[in-house]
């Protein structure tokens, strides 16, 4: 009988401490990580706001430039940045110049063979932001010569 | 971006600590380019060892131009040589585990090296190669067209060392169909879907049994840079680098031609018949690009430069045409009025570029554009104005040009 209760009570103690420690790896962990790596909770929490397509825009804007990403500010900035930059980089829409019809050709195609979503309703506001701030300039045939610095050739 | 991006890295160490239960201790002392999980996407230049002065494009996936004058090498060293990436960085942690498997319908038994096995198995072969994107000039093109849009500098020519395909092919014994090599690697795809392959395209199988088309291990004498496809990957010089598979895991020997990522119409493809700007061009009228068209490109001086009347101007510079030779070199400093010819070397080896340089004495003080125009064995000269556009933007081999001024 005394035993049977020595082994119970073991039985138990063991338990405790095992989950004692667990407990203890969970707060270390979470304490860990608050002190080491911060931005997590906080990006965690931009994160969501991203989703939103009304939400408000992250970071800062500079001269009308949204910092983080160099896209320009302006309606739809926030559907673009959620939408369109969980894959690819943003320079990659900021190198490029289409019209609508041009920026929706490109939007299927990444629908038909990237894996981009069903844009549903955002993909008017997106393609309206699109068509406004990057659209094609005329270039004609060959470019002027646009030079960075004039140097003195040594 | 960068935040995210080093918001996802963080926490994937985290995640790591946590599930390990401690600090990665080793961490600092992890070999360079070695991440114990998929995380090796680094987010600087100089995490890559290149230039400050590299141009980036893209950061997800990396691409990364090199500006002309940085080209001048006859060599392009690492850290000038510019990056396309189409899908993400893979984790390379244990090169004994390395394999790569060649299949498809047209060997005979599939079968499976290890890195070690390639290494030892086969003579080593070393060539100059120059590999140039298919899309290199795309941001001269007017509509423009959907992707990076670089400028000159999506060329490089290095010295690469490893086995020639056509040894591997042999010994593994390839059926009488075979038509076409397609590669594989394990670059991740951007959405993350671990079923797509970010890029999977090949060569013809005239192309796998040349001489120069390599399996490539070694790059400029040392292992090759994770970001240029460490541990092996194909080297096919003279037709767009992305037949050029990085990160190499896997060859299918195929009856037809490869259906891999991006072999797909309207990827690496130009109108079969020329059209008019801005047309659309159906699926099916798209041909795949084979040799590159001739180019040059002027690496000194570097645009922009001021000299003194009375002083001669030395330029140089590679010119390269796909699987050709360049016949000749030509500059004008009257804006194509009148052409003089340049001192052009042979190549060191088929498909590496050839270099030229010229001397210029100007008549008067004044703005001057030098522009440099390559011909090929042929005779097909490069044009002075942008060639025929084409839906996707590839094969601008405009002449290039740089400013200079004579006070």
């Amino acid at each position: 009988m005394e035993k049977r209760d020595l082994k119970k009570l073991l039985d138990s103690l063991g338990l405790l401490s095992l989950l004692l420690l667990g407990l203890m790896v969970v707060v270390l962990a979470f304490v860990f990580t608050l002190r080491f790596q911060p931005d997590i909770f906080v990006a965690g929490i931009g994160e969501e706001h991203l989703i939103e397509e009304s939400g408000p825009i992250i970071g800062p804007i500079e001269e009308g430039i949204h910092v983080e990403t160099g896209l320009i500010a302006g309606e739809g900035l926030t559907a673009v940045i959620a939408n369109c930059t969980n894959c690819h980089s943003a320079k990659l829409v900021t190198q490029n110049r289409f019209t609508a019809e041009g920026w929706i050709r490109v939007i299927r195609w990444m629908q038909e063979t990237q894996d981009l979503w069903d844009l549903g309703t955002n993909e008017e506001l997106i393609v309206a932001y699109l068509a406004k701030y990057y659209a094609p300039e005329e270039l004609g045939r060959r470019k002027q010569l646009k030079v960075d610095e004039w140097y003195e050739l040594e | 971006m960068k935040d995210r991006r080093r918001f996802l890295k963080n926490s994937g160490l985290a995640t790591l600590s946590m599930l390990v239960g401690a600090e990665i201790v080793f961490a600092s002392k992890l070999p360079k380019g070695y991440l114990p999980l998929a995380l090796s996407d680094p987010e600087t230049l100089k995490e890559f060892g290149k230039m400050e002065e590299l141009i980036v494009l893209n950061d997800k996936p990396w691409n990364i131009e090199t500006p002309s004058h940085l080209l001048d090498d006859k060599i392009t060293p690492a850290e000038k040589m510019f990056v396309r990436n189409n899908g993400l960085v893979p984790e390379i942690s244990d090169l004994r585990t390395w394999m790569l498997k060649i299949g498809g319908e047209s060997v005979n038994q599939e079968k499976t090296y290890s890195l070690a096995e390639i290494k030892n198995g086969f003579v080593h072969h070393t060539y100059q190669i120059t590999l140039e994107c298919g899309g290199n000039g795309r941001g001269e093109f007017y509509p423009p067209t959907e992707g990076n849009q670089w400028g000159v500098g999506a060329v490089s020519s290095a010295e690469w060392t490893g086995i020639r395909l056509k040894d591997l092919l042999q010994e593994v014994g390839v059926k009488k169909n075979a038509v076409y090599v397609g590669y594989h690697g394990n670059d991740g795809h951007l959405s993350g879907d671990p079923k797509k392959e970010a890029i999977s395209r090949g060569i013809p199988i005239a192309k796998a049994m040349q001489e120069e088309t390599l399996i490539a291990f070694g790059m400029n004498g040392k292992d090759i840079p994770l970001i240029h496809g460490h541990p092996l990957r194909l080297v096919a010089g003279g037709y767009p680098a992305s037949v050029s598979g990085k990160w190499l895991t896997g060859l299918s020997i195929r009856d037809r031609i490869h259906d891999g990522a991006k072999m797909e119409s309207p990827s690496y493809r130009v109108p079969c018949e020329p059209v008019a700007a801005g047309v659309e061009v159906s699926p099916e009228d798209m041909c795949i690009i084979e040799s590159m068209p001739v180019r040059s490109v002027l690496t000194y001086p570097k645009t922009g430069a001021i000299l003194n009347l009375g002083r001669s101007l030395e330029i140089r510079g590679h010119a390269w045409a796909g699987e050709l030779q360049v016949d000749q070199v030509a500059y004008s400093f009257d804006f194509g009025s009148t052409w003089n010819k340049c001192v052009l070397d042979k190549p060191r080896n088929r498909f590496a570029w050839q270099h030229f340089s010229a001397k210029i004495d100007f008549p008067k003080k004044g703005y001057y554009e030098i522009w440099a125009k390559a011909t090929d064995e042929k005779g097909i000269s490069q044009p002075m104005v942008v060639p025929g556009w084409n839906p996707k933007g590839y094969l601008n081999n405009a002449c290039h040009r740089i400013a200079v001024k004579v006070r």
